[in-house]
């Protein structure tokens, strides 16, 4: 059994599911409380954990590639209105179309229409992260269009009315049992023997989507790479459920994050060696789609790529922030966070969760003051610098963090509690003697604390500071008292 | 105001966009930096090499794709006829352009995709048979090109169950990059590294989902190991 989370509604601004509902240590203290997520959680980040440090130790150059991703990333930062630009020429020279968006209500607004123009009720997706963004599914659902998801994960969110917690299996919170239960209650047509063995699961879903996938008429994708001198778009996939979406129907709509340009057709020669190891930790994953527009006599006869802003251009006015947009979605970041793997992904309330979703939620939505709930994220995190050992493309999450820290903090209007705790703390370590005053208070802590940790104490700015952390009880002794006991007079 | 002027400028989403991309883009740095370019951009072993040729062989079938090696092209149809029967296929689509002499030992029924089968028709047969553009020896990875006549239109190497590959020892190189720039990119291209598979259980790889469920590659090419 799984504490039921609960559905966004549809969200109040026109960032689509990118606020959450409320603040992450509101969040994560509930899904802490479910041991089964916990369960769910630990066994998947450490097997995928296992296989992309195993992949990436063949690699000799990994490093190498690393930076040349870094690289890559920050070239097309410094570029992107050009690329953007060059990109929409080759899309539309090859015979698609190019539309742009400032927001996911537009973005939605453009595709419904899109579908709507086409005059089919049902539509197949491929797993996209720029769709969950704007919310693209219940816009549909709102204009009598039903979204089918397709990927196994989001298959089996959709079918038990759930929200996505991990970038590459949004079901990652759901074990294989609970899965089989999820099919055997949403499958019509399911085997009623069906067991929880993955391969039939999979079979399973082969099985309910087949006849879906070759009546389509519509698919919409998102786009892991987009060539801005060829206009090639790239979908990086398993199961096939892609290229079943991206080749059948007569119609195929892309909805893209502007960032996810690169400049050339080789610089996929780096991307393609970072981003399977990094996310399911494979040498490569089994399909890889690329197309460039339309081609007479195969694929989709008509195509539209929606380029999406939503936050975007926030995110890349800041310097080091825009770092935050060098993301290809790979998730090596929330399997490696000890804050994740615990809390799990619902507890960040984005649909970008973990580490990178931490710097980059916050940052595409701007921190609108003191009660947003955005500016919990940056502290959804020990500081530990596991993300940036892990990211492909060598993001420092950990320095985004830290800033996104202060940018919550800049937002507060009038000083808050913890803004008060923090002066104190800065007020008490600004001399010697004002700080040992303080060590000897700190004894005081050791009454409090019987069981070993303090869970809260009074004071200006303790609340909120005891709000998110239990803190262990001061040693009977501090460091500056046992060097004058054990050194002498010195100081 | 807008609705007043005669001329009244409606800023579309596309300048809007631009606009605020340029102006974000100025303000947080426009100095695009040089990319560092230190990986490996070619292999261990040339392409086309017996030691590119077996790895090769590992990487497919480290992710359950069957490989099948013979030493040249005259022996491919009597390989791809084994295949075949030994997997009870009695009906498989060719692309326009693949090579009749692979086919010649063939005695399950072809069905050439010229004109292009339907869908329906395609959910009917057992098999595809097709080649490949050029295969990467490190990842296990193949790549189909929608406009090479021996590979034929994507759809046909999607929707029959059972795929049959044939790789030929010169198209096979080391490493991604050289896979990549063998490449035309305004091609609608595939790239195939085993049989469909899976990790959205518990993140575990289990094959067999919506693209075949089997695969087996025949590739053409001396071995280093002696036989």
């Amino acid at each position: 059994m799984t504490t039921d989370l609960g559905m966004p509604t549809v969200a109040s601004d026109p960032y689509g599911h990118l606020r959450g509902s409320e603040s992450f240590p509101v969040a994560a203290r509930r899904s802490l409380a479910d041991t089964q997520l916990r369960q769910n959680l630990g066994h998947a980040t450490r097997t995928i954990r296992a296989k992309r440090a195993g992949v990436v130790a063949e690699v000799d150059d990994w490093e190498e590639l690393r930076r040349a991703g870094e690289g890559v990333k920050a070239d097309v930062m410094a570029r992107l209105p050009e690329l953007l630009v060059q990109f929409e020429e080759a899309v539309t020279a090859r015979g698609g179309v190019v539309h742009w968006a400032r927001d996911a209500v537009e973005a939605n607004r453009i595709v419904v229409d899109l579908v709507r123009g086409t005059g089919v009720e049902e539509v197949v997706k491929v797993k996209s992260m720029a769709t969950q963004e704007t919310g693209l599914n219940e816009a549909l659902g709102e204009a009598g269009i039903a979204a089918l998801e397709t990927d196994l994960a989001e298959l089996i969110v959709q079918l038990s009315d759930d929200r996505p917690s991990h970038f590459l299996v949004p079901a990652i919170h759901r074990n294989r049992s609970e899965i089989r239960d999820i099919f055997l209650r949403e499958m019509p047509d399911v085997d009623p023997e069906l067991t929880d063995e993955p391969r039939l699961l999979a079979m399973a879903a082969r099985a309910h989507l087949r006849r879906k996938f070759l009546s389509a008429r519509v698919g919409i994708s998102g786009a892991n790479f987009a060539v801005a001198d060829t206009g090639t778009i790239s979908v990086v996939e398993s199961e096939g459920n892609g290229r079943m979406c991206l080749t059948l129907p007569d119609t195929l709509i892309t909805v893209m994050g502007v960032e996810k340009i690169v400049p050339t057709w080789s610089d996929l020669e780096v991307f393609l060696q970072l981003l399977p190891r990094s996310s399911t930790g494979e040498r490569m994953n089994p399909y890889t789609s690329t197309w460039s527009g339309v081609t007479p006599g195969d694929g989709p006869q008509t195509f539209h790529v929606v380029l999406l802003d939503n936050g975007r251009s926030n995110v890349l006015a800041s310097p080091d922030g825009r770092q935050a947009l060098h993301c290809i979605r790979c998730s090596a970041c929330l399997n490696v966070c000890p804050v994740y793997e615990r809390a799990g992904g619902h507890a960040y309330g984005s649909v970008y969760p973990g580490p990178i979703g931490a710097v980059l939620t916050p940052q595409l939505t701007g921190i609108r003051g003191t009660d947003d709930v955005s500016a919990s994220l940056p502290y959804a995190s020990t500081l530990c610098g596991a993300c940036f050992d892990a990211c492909p493309v060598r993001i420092d999450i950990p320095h985004l963090l830290v800033q996104q820290r202060a940018a919550a903090v800049d937002a507060h209007t009038r000083p808050t509690t913890q803004d008060v705790a923090m002066r104190a703390a800065a007020a008490a370590m600004s001399s010697p003697g004002r700080f040992s005053l303080v060590e000897r208070a700190l004894k005081l802590g050791r009454l409090i604390g019987r069981s070993g940790r303090i869970r809260s104490v009074p004071g200006p700015g303790a609340a909120a500071w005891f709000g998110a952390r239990d803190m262990p009880t001061p040693p009977a002794e501090t460091f500056r008292q046992w060097w004058a006991r054990t050194r002498g007079p010195s100081s | 105001m807008v609705g007043a002027h005669p001329r009244a400028v409606v800023v579309s989403s596309r300048d809007e966009v631009l606009a605020r991309l340029r102006a974000a883009r100025d303000a947080g740095g426009a100095t695009a930096p040089e990319v560092p370019r230190e990986y490996r951009r070619t292999g261990t072993a040339p392409p086309g090499s017996p030691e590119v040729v077996d790895r090769l062989t590992e990487t497919l079938t480290d992710y359950k794709a069957t490989v099948h090696r013979v030493a040249d092209e005259d022996d491919v149809s009597a390989t791809i006829a084994d295949i075949l029967e030994s997997a009870g296929v009695t009906t498989f689509v060719a692309p326009p352009g693949l090579p009749a002499r692979w086919l010649g030992e063939v005695t399950a029924r072809v069905r050439p995709d010229e004109p292009p089968l339907s869908v329906a028709k395609l959910d009917a047969v057992d098999a595809v048979v097709t080649g490949a553009a050029v295969a990467i020896a490190d990842t296990g990875t193949f790549v189909l090109d929608a406009l090479a006549p021996d590979q034929g239109r994507r759809a046909i190497s999607l929707v029959p169950d059972h795929h049959v590959c044939v790789v030929r020892a010169a198209d096979v190189v080391s490493s991604v990059p050289e896979g990549v720039a063998r490449l035309d990119p305004t091609h609608p291209l595939t790239f195939v590294s085993g049989p469909s598979a899976t990790s959205d259980i518990e993140l575990d790889r289990v094959e067999g989902v919506h693209g075949p469920r089997r695969l087996d590659v025949v590739l053409v090419g001396p071995s280093s190991a002696p036989e």
